[in-house]
């Protein structure tokens, strides 16, 4: 049984885009498409990582990710943050909220598989 | 002709001009004298110029010197017809500044300067004194010689006891008639209309005797220059300097004597009866110099050796048994002698009781500040008394120089003094730098020249000075000869004393006024002189003693800055009910103004201004005003940094303003080029992903399909964002192209309609029209407009959230405005998010949802602009509601854009 990883966009497309070259791959993969309920999908669901986008209707993922950090549960789950933004400040911000990783859209396949491997201690 | 009847007949001709003077007055007071101000009797009054001297005298004069006395008809005359403009300019000058002497002007103009006043009355009580001892004596003269004791043993009087009687009579005459009240403007209708009338008696007189001369005595005017050529006055040749100088003389006279300065400024009634005496009085004096030779020709023919030629005009009808004529000449002589000594005494009395009496008793006089009455009392008493001493003085010169000395010489020696005010008059109105040291350096220095050189002379070697400075010079000074100054002898007397003295004085007055600065004072008069004809309007009146509204108002703009001040002062004027800018001076307004000028200068200051102002106080005008104008000129320095303070303070807001704004522009920038990042990037990532997993080989066929449909819709979406970024830069720049057309409301709603069908074509809408109400022909861009209706129909359709989604399009006329309304029946805008829809990229649901950037209201709302119309979301309606407003025809402004 694969690593669980929780994905969280709102973009359909990319979601299953990154859906199935994460399952391909052998993890398995839930999707959620909206920021206001997600701490308690991640709470319910305790996946191994998780992939965050910075821009969700609702709440964005920044403030997730602070809420995460300060949950004793969850303050070390390997998070990776997705940015359509694509600015430095991005990568600031999403350091400073605690994520493990970075990641600017769009992005290769190979990028993503091998950023979520790294984040599960996988090589 | 027995005295005593000659004293009736003289009587008779005063009792005459009381009358006339008694009539004129009450008439003036009653207003109902048009005649007594009208040119004529203006110009007839000018004759005081015609005095003794020029009725008896002119005939000595030409007997012994031929043609020379005409000198003294043709200075004048120039001066009235060339020089009229400087008359012009003394009348305006006295009446806006209420002068009232010539003493008075020049103080007037130097600064109200009392010492000045009182040198040009000293002078013109100098110069006049013998000149009206020589009236008196001309009178006396003539009586002696016309007179005879009375059959019945009455003796004649001596002459000493006729001018005696003469200058009491005469000092009466003046008393009553010119103090009877204190005037302002000091004129004084009764002797004027007097001095008139006079003027025709002597006029006629000597024409008289001229034509009974011409016509009887010799055969016509041919005979007359047969006689001419054979007498001595044929050989009496043209002196050119002395010529000059005496037609210069009396051209300075004309401005300068006393009494001209009283009846040709001070009477002027009005401005314009100048342009008429400026031809009028030249003709009257060619017609008293008319008949002076012939006169004189046949006086030397007729009349044994050795004959007075002063008193031909009275002696030769007497010798001729012509009994009536002689009265008649008689009676022009005293009318010649009595209106230049009631002028002149007149004259002087201002100056004298002005300059010299007055200031006298109001510094020594115990009751100071008393009230207006009793001053007014004291001022005519002053004026009666100063009469009453000028006549004294001129009497008892005549008696001191027993009236000794031809007519005309004494005449020429009061013009010279006189001429010695000439400079400092014609710098007060021509130079505006001429200062009061000038003119008071000029007319001290040239009076003394004037009294050594020529008038302390005329009374004898011997007599005043020694007969040893006349030789060798005072102190032994060779060249301090009175009649040799310089060592320069051999000159005419009077020319020489003429020259040395006016020459001095103006050099002096000229240097002095370069050389010194003028006072503030000194400055403000200058001004109002040099510039009479630039002021409009009544100008500031000259005060002696109490305080003028003008007067305040300059020191309060000094202290104020001129506009406070003039608005205070209208204000306080308009307060009383009064029109213009000058409130009058109540002690309210006084208090009022020491108030507000303490404010500026301190309480103290304030006082002593306002005191010094109002008369009474030590500290002189001139100083105070020396401070009020450096204190101006600091406040204005002050006020200048304090502008330029906020000049800088404006400034930097307006830069603080700006930096704002374009902080502003740069955030709002960086956020929309961020949501245009993240726009284009979402459809990329997709596009991206999904082409990488089609390039492995493991792809289900199946999949690839989807994927490859994933890309093309994202491309698309990719394309339509591109589309609306561009479509939105063109609006919002003006620059879009609109294609007027004509379509009915309909059928741009049907279109619409159709065309947002298009998403989610799965649900189904019902739909509420009023056919009848779209029945609306509609000129306009009528795609973009059709645009606006698709995009609200568009949303409707994806985010109306009711069970059975309806809506609703409700379009009325309102004038030539259109309105259509789009109502759903869904949950609506919450109000929050209301006032954001029309912004770019305000997509309030997820981005799957909607399906597009988040620009299509902010473009709808670009599209209406441009069309004149406006789109707003209508809140309450139960579901979400658009109203869109737009012009059934629009017309495109004019430049606008193309």
């Amino acid at each position: 049984m694969g690593k669980h990883v929780l994905l969280i966009e709102d973009e359909p497309n990319i979601s299953e885009a990154i859906r199935f070259i994460l399952t391909r791959d052998g993890f398995r993969v839930s999707c959620h498409h909206q920021g206001r309920d997600a701490l308690d999908v991640v709470r319910a669901e305790q996946p191994d990582a998780l992939i965050l986008d910075a821009m969700l209707p609702g709440r964005n993922g920044y403030d997730i990710l602070r809420d995460l950090r300060a949950e004793p549960a969850t303050a070390a789950l390997p998070v990776l943050m997705l940015t359509a933004r694509g600015q430095g400040r991005d990568r600031e911000l999403a350091e400073a909220a605690g994520a493990s990783g970075f990641m600017a859209k769009p992005f290769s396949n190979a990028e993503v598989l091998a950023s979520v491997r790294a984040l599960l201690g996988q090589t | 002709m027995p005295f005593n009847l000659l004293v009736l007949a003289c009587l008779a001709y005063v009792a005459f001009l009381f009358t006339v003077a008694f009539v004129a007055d009450r008439r003036a007071e009653a207003g109902t004298l048009p005649w007594l101000s009208s040119p004529l009797v203006y110009t007839l009054s000018l004759s005081v110029y015609c005095t003794a001297w020029t009725f008896y005298g002119a005939v000595g004069y030409a007997a012994r010197s031929g043609l020379e006395f005409v000198t003294i008809y043709l200075g004048p005359t120039l001066v009235f017809i060339g020089w009229w403009v400087v008359l012009r300019k003394l009348v305006r000058i006295a009446k806006t500044q209420r002068v009232t002497s010539i003493a008075d002007l020049i103080s007037s103009r130097y600064g109200k300067s009392s010492l000045l006043g009182v040198v040009v009355t000293l002078i013109c009580v100098t110069a006049a004194t013998p000149y009206i001892a020589l009236q008196l004596q001309s009178v006396a003269l003539s009586f002696s010689v016309f007179a005879s004791d009375t059959p019945d043993g009455w003796h004649l009087p001596d002459r000493d006891t006729t001018a005696l009687w003469v200058a009491g009579g005469l000092a009466l005459f003046t008393i009553l008639f010119g103090t009877r009240n204190l005037d302002a403007n000091e004129q004084h209708h009764g002797v004027v209309t007097a001095i008139a009338v006079e003027a025709v008696v002597k006029l006629v007189a000597l024409v008289a005797v001229g034509v009974f001369v011409v016509w009887i005595v010799a055969d016509g005017p041919a005979d007359i220059v047969t006689r001419i050529d054979a007498s001595r006055l044929a050989g009496w040749e043209l002196v050119p300097g002395r010529w000059a100088g005496l037609i210069f003389l009396s051209a300075a006279a004309i401005l300068t004597l006393p009494r001209m300065f009283q009846v040709l400024v001070v009477e002027n009634a009005d401005e314009r009866h100048l342009s008429t005496a400026s031809w009028a009085f030249p003709l009257y004096l060619a017609a008293m110099s008319l008949f002076v030779v012939p006169i004189a020709v046949v006086g030397l023919e007729v009349l044994p050796d050795g004959s007075n030629p002063d008193l031909f005009v009275l002696t030769l009808p007497l010798a001729l048994d012509q009994g009536g004529l002689a009265m008649l000449a008689f009676l022009g002589g005293f009318s010649s002698a009595t209106s230049m000594v009631i002028v002149a005494a007149i004259a002087l009395a201002t100056m004298v009781s002005n300059h010299v009496v007055m200031p006298l008793i109001l510094a020594f006089g115990e009751r100071k500040g008393t009230e207006p009455g009793d001053l007014r009392r004291v001022v005519l008493l002053a004026r009666r008394l100063s009469i009453a001493g000028v006549m004294a003085l001129g009497y008892g010169y005549y008696t001191l120089t027993g009236g000794s000395g031809a007519l005309a010489a004494t005449g020429l020696i009061a013009f010279v003094g006189v001429a010695q005010i000439l400079p400092a008059m014609l710098g007060a109105l021509f130079w505006r730098g001429a200062t009061r040291t000038g003119a008071m350096l000029g007319l001290g220095t040239g009076f003394g020249l004037w009294l050594y050189t020529l008038y302390l002379p005329s009374f004898g070697q011997g007599a005043v000075i020694a007969a040893h400075v006349f030789e060798g010079g005072l102190f032994g000074l060779g060249w301090l000869r009175p009649e040799a100054l310089f060592g320069i002898s051999g000159m005419d007397p009077l020319l020489h004393a003429l020259f040395w003295s006016l020459a001095v004085n103006t050099l002096l007055f000229v240097g002095g006024s370069l050389l010194t600065f003028p006072s503030p004072m000194e400055r403000l008069q200058g001004a109002r002189f040099v510039q009479a004809f630039d002021q409009s309007g009544p100008a500031p009146g000259w005060s002696r003693g109490q305080a003028e509204p003008e007067d305040l108002l300059v020191m309060a703009q000094r202290i104020l800055g001129e506009d406070v001040a003039l608005a205070f002062f209208q204000a306080n004027a308009r307060a009383q009910g009064k029109d213009g800018y000058l409130p009058d001076i109540t002690p309210a307004f006084m208090n009022d103004l020491e108030r507000r000028l303490s404010g500026s200068i301190g309480a103290a200051a304030a006082h002593a201004m306002i005191a010094q102002i109002a008369g009474g106080a030590s500290v002189s005008v001139e100083d105070l005003m020396a401070v009020a104008n450096e204190t101006a000129q600091i406040m204005e320095y002050s006020a200048r940094l304090e502008a330029q303070q906020d000049e800088l303070t404006r400034t930097a807001r307006q830069l603080r303003e700006a930096n704002d704004k374009l902080t502003q522009l740069s955030v709002q920038k960086d956020a929309f080029l961020s949501q245009i990042s993240h726009e284009l990037r979402t459809p990329m990532t997709s596009i991206r992903a999904f082409s990488e997993i089609m390039m492995d080989e493991d792809v289900p066929p199946e999949l690839c399909a989807r994927y490859a449909g994933i890309i093309h819709d994202e491309a698309i979406r990719l394309t339509r964002l591109l589309d609306d970024l561009l479509d939105l830069s063109v609006l919002e720049s003006g620059t879009v192209q609109l294609t007027l057309r004509t379509a009915s409301l309909r059928d741009m709603l049907d279109r619409a309609l159709q065309a947002a069908g298009s998403t989610r074509p799965e649900r189904d809408f019902a739909l509420h029209r009023d056919g009848q109400a779209e029945q609306v022909t509609v000129s306009s861009d009528i795609d973009r407009l059709t645009q606006v209706f698709i995009n609200i129909i568009s949303n409707a359709r994806k985010y109306c959230d009711a069970e059975a989604p309806a809506l609703r399009i409700v379009v009325r006329r309102k004038g030539d405005q259109v309105q259509v309304d789009f109502i759903d029946n869904g949950s609506g805008i919450p109000k929050p998010s209301q006032a954001l829809i029309f912004e770019k990229f305000a997509r309030l649901t997820d981005s799957a949802k909607a399906g597009g950037a988040g620009l299509g209201l902010a473009i709808c709302r670009e599209i209406m602009q441009n069309l004149g119309g406006s789109i707003a979301y209508l809140p309450g309606q139960g579901g979400a509601a658009f109203r869109v407003v737009f012009p059934a025809t629009l017309v495109l402004p004019i430049g606008g854009p193309a």
